[in-house]
């Protein structure tokens, strides 16, 4: 065979084994590959909605495989079961392992119960993407709200998620918002479970 | 050892997608269904179970006549489901944890939709290989 070298060839993808890896992927060439996935879904699509919910069922693809291979890997084979625990899951490891940082911070909405948000200063897939004005509202952010999706709703926690920009004053580029909605069997679970 | 077992997952939205009986003892001719039966009505025991602990493997969670379901939950909800006749904590909860992560390596294939069934010849080959080392 050519090319065997040192390293032991599979013959099967089930033979290798679930190591970490390499940590560190190719800015650049996410943000090429990201920027290819936006532009192809544009051409497929009439308007802003159908943009959003393809980016968001390309995340929520990302986010089921997440969340199993984090549980796997990083907590040691312990589920998640209270919306606090999944929620800060999804703040600190799924953040850090995706994107190299815990996100910027974690917070509860105060007009719905059911609503929390984590916000980011600068979201990295929308490091290098502007948004012409026609667009009005369409945040391609929408892809890590997909993401969360997946690994809320794989968990057990079905919820609505949408991807928001939140202008700040003193600083040029808004803060991104990534607003979750929990679905109410969520809620009643945790008021069951006390 | 001899035994029978027999081992299904079942996905988050109650399908099965991987089946097998495992396990050396003489089979009758309608044990495959009586078995399939009793480990779907086992799903609601399960059900309520899973969200009670944070941990991944259930022990056992029912019985019928001398036959025990031992069950494991991974992250996403799947359920790892054995029917055996005998006790080997030990090496149920390592032979789930291997099928787990079998499973996982499945998951990662960007073809493959989570929730559908696993035709993988050789994800069956290893299952059973498995099943041998351990029971």
């Amino acid at each position: 065979m050519i090319g065997v070298g040192k390293m032991k060839q599979y013959s099967n993808v089930l033979d290798k084994p679930l190591t970490k890896g390499k940590q560190e992927v190719s800015l650049s060439a996410f943000a090429f590959l990201f920027s290819e996935l936006v532009q192809y879904n544009q051409t497929q699509v009439d308007n802003i909605g159908e943009l959003e919910r393809r980016l968001e069922d390309a995340g929520y693809a990302v986010g089921a495989r997440v969340l199993e291979l984090l549980c796997h890997r990083e907590k040691g084979n312990r589920r998640e079961t209270r919306l606090l625990g999944i929620l800060s899951f999804v703040h600190s490891t799924v953040w850090k392992v995706l994107f190299g940082k815990v996100a910027d911070s974690l917070e509860k909405g105060t007009e719905h119960e059911d609503e929390y948000m984590i916000s980011e200063k600068e979201l990295l897939v929308n490091k290098f993407i502007s948004i012409p004005k026609d667009m009005g509202t369409f945040n391609c952010g929408a892809f890590v709200a997909g993401i969360v999706r997946g690994v809320l709703d794989s968990a057990g926690f079905p919820a609505v998620v949408t991807a928001h920009f939140v202008p700040m004053e003193g600083q040029q580029r808004p803060r991104t918002t990534i607003l979750i909605k929990f679905a109410e069997e969520v809620l009643r679970r945790e008021a069951r479970l006390g | 050892m001899a035994t029978t077992a027999c081992f299904i997952i079942v996905s988050r939205n109650d399908i099965p997608i991987y089946e097998a009986e495992v396990g050396v003892a003489a089979k009758r001719e309608d044990a495959a269904q009586l078995h399939q039966f009793i480990l779907h009505a086992a799903l609601d025991v399960v059900q309520d179970l899973a969200w009670t602990t944070s941990a991944m493997y259930l022990k056992s969670v029912d019985r019928f006549n001398e036959l025990v379901v031992s069950v494991y939950v991974t992250a996403g909800h799947t359920r790892f489901m054995l029917l055996h006749d005998s006790r080997n904590d030990d090496g149920i909860k390592s032979f789930f944890q291997d099928v787990h992560e079998l499973y996982i390596k499945t998951l990662l294939n960007p073809l493959y939709l989570p929730g559908s069934r696993v035709t993988s010849s050789h994800f069956d080959t290893k299952v059973r290989a498995l099943a041998r080392k351990y029971f």
